[in-house]
C-alpha cells in the first residue's frame, strides 16, 4: 500500500514538472520570435537605404504580391500555406515605409499598414476558418492602400454577397475564384469593380 | 524504486524553488482617459460586464485568484494576460486608430459570438465572467452599434 501511494505521490510531481518545463519552453520560443523579426527588418531597412525613395512604389508591388499568393492558398482550402503565407505578408508590410508620401497619406498609410499586419500575424497563426475572417478585413486594408500607393498592375475588385453578409476581395484575374469558400463554392462572386 | 525516489526528490525541489520566481503583476489603478469606458458612453450594465468578463486579460489591471501567488500558475496567468494585452487592451482604446477600432470591435463581435472568448479556461475560475445568450446579445448589440459610430 504504501508503495502504491509513494509511487502515485511521484507520478504527481513528475507531471507537474513536465507541466513546469514545457511552459518554459513555450515562454522561450515567444521570447525568440520577435527578435528574429527584428533581425529580419533590419536587413530589409538597409536595402532601402541603398535606394531611397524609387522602391517606394516596389514596396507596395511586393505586399499586392504577397496578398495575392495568401488568396490563392485560400482559394485551394490550403491551412497550412496560407499561414506561411501570412507570415511573408506581415514580413513586407512592416518594411513599407509611408515616409515619401503627403501627412495625410502617411497617417491613413500608417493605420492601414499596422492594421493589416496584425491581420496578417493572425492568419500566420489560425485554423482556415479565422483565417479567411481577418483576410476579409485584411482585404479592406489593401484595397485602401492601393487607393492611396497605385499600382501598375490592373485589379479586380470582387464580391460574394453570401459571405459574412457580403464581403469583397482584390485579384490579378477577372475569373471569379472565391477565397472565402474555397472548393465548397469556388465561383461565388462577381467583378464589382476594375482598378486602372 | 530507488530511481523513482530521486525523481520524486527533484520534482519537489523544482516545485520549491520555481516558487522563487514570481511574476510581474499587471496593476495599475489609475484610471485612464483613453479607457474604452471615459471614450464610449457605455452604458452601466455592459459596463460592469465587460469589467468582469474581459478586463482581468484586456487592461492594466488583473484582479488576481488567489492561486496566482503559485507556480507555474502564476506563469501561465502571465502568459495569458501578455497575449490578451497585445490583442486588445481597453484601457488604451482612444489610441487606436479608427480603423484599428473598427477591427478590433469586429473581432470582438466574432469571438463573443462564436463563443472563444471569454476563454473557457478563464471563466472555469470565474463563473461570473461567463455570458450567458442575455449578456452575449447584449454585447453584441452594443459593439455592433459601436461599430457605426466609429
Amino acid at each position: 500500500m504504501k508503495t502504491v501511494k509513494r509511487t502515485i505521490g511521484t507520478m504527481a510531481l513528475a507531471a507537474t514538472m513536465i507541466l513546469t518545463v514545457s511552459c518554459k519552453d513555450g515562454n522561450k520560443e515567444e521570447a525568440a520570435a520577435p527578435m528574429s523579426n527584428e533581425m529580419h527588418q533590419e536587413s530589409m531597412d538597409d536595402k532601402d537605404d541603398m535606394a531611397m525613395s524609387d522602391n517606394q512604389d516596389v514596396k507596395a508591388e511586393a505586399i499586392l504580391k504577397d496578398y495575392f499568393n495568401l488568396k490563392d492558398a485560400l482559394v485551394d482550402d490550403d491551412n497550412g500555406k496560407a499561414k506561411e503565407l501570412g507570415n511573408t505578408l506581415a514580413q513586407s508590410l512592416k518594411a513599407f515605409d509611408a515616409s515619401d508620401y503627403s501627412d495625410n497619406e502617411k497617417s491613413e498609410l500608417n493605420d492601414i499598414i499596422e492594421d493589416a499586419t496584425e491581420h496578417a500575424e493572425h492568419i500566420s497563426e489560425s485554423d482556415i476558418a479565422h483565417q479567411r475572417e481577418h483576410f476579409k478585413v485584411l482585404s479592406k486594408d489593401i484595397t485602401d492602400m492601393v487607393a492611396i500607393t497605385g499600382t501598375a498592375t490592373k485589379l479586380y475588385e470582387q464580391y460574394c454577397p453570401m459571405y459574412d453578409g457580403g464581403t469583397a476581395w482584390l485579384s490579378k484575374e477577372e475569373n471569379v475564384l472565391n477565397p472565402y469558400y474555397g472548393s465548397s463554392m469556388l465561383r461565388c462572386g462577381k467583378v464589382q469593380r476594375e482598378i486602372n | 524504486m530507488k530511481f523513482l525516489k530521486i525523481i520524486a526528490w527533484v520534482a519537489l525541489i523544482a516545485l520549491i524553488v520555481i516558487q522563487f520566481f514570481p511574476v510581474d503583476k499587471n496593476e495599475s489603478y489609475t484610471t485612464l482617459e483613453t479607457d474604452f469606458m471615459m471614450v464610449n458612453k457605455v452604458p452601466l450594465d455592459i459596463e460592469n460586464q465587460l469589467k468582469v468578463s474581459c478586463y482581468d486579460c484586456h487592461s492594466n489591471n488583473t484582479a488576481y485568484p488567489w492561486y496566482s501567488k503559485i507556480q507555474p500558475a502564476g506563469w501561465f496567468l502571465e502568459n495569458h494576460i501578455k497575449e490578451g494585452k497585445a490583442e486588445l487592451n481597453f484601457n488604451e482604446w482612444s489610441n487606436y486608430s479608427d480603423r484599428r477600432k473598427k477591427s478590433k470591435l469586429r473581432s470582438i463581435i466574432k469571438q463573443v459570438e462564436s463563443g472563444e472568448m471569454p476563454m473557457n479556461s478563464y471563466t472555469l475560475m470565474h463563473q461570473r465572467a461567463i455570458l450567458d445568450s442575455l449578456a452575449t446579445e447584449k454585447v453584441l448589440h452594443y459593439m455592433s452599434k459601436i461599430i457605426l459610430e466609429n
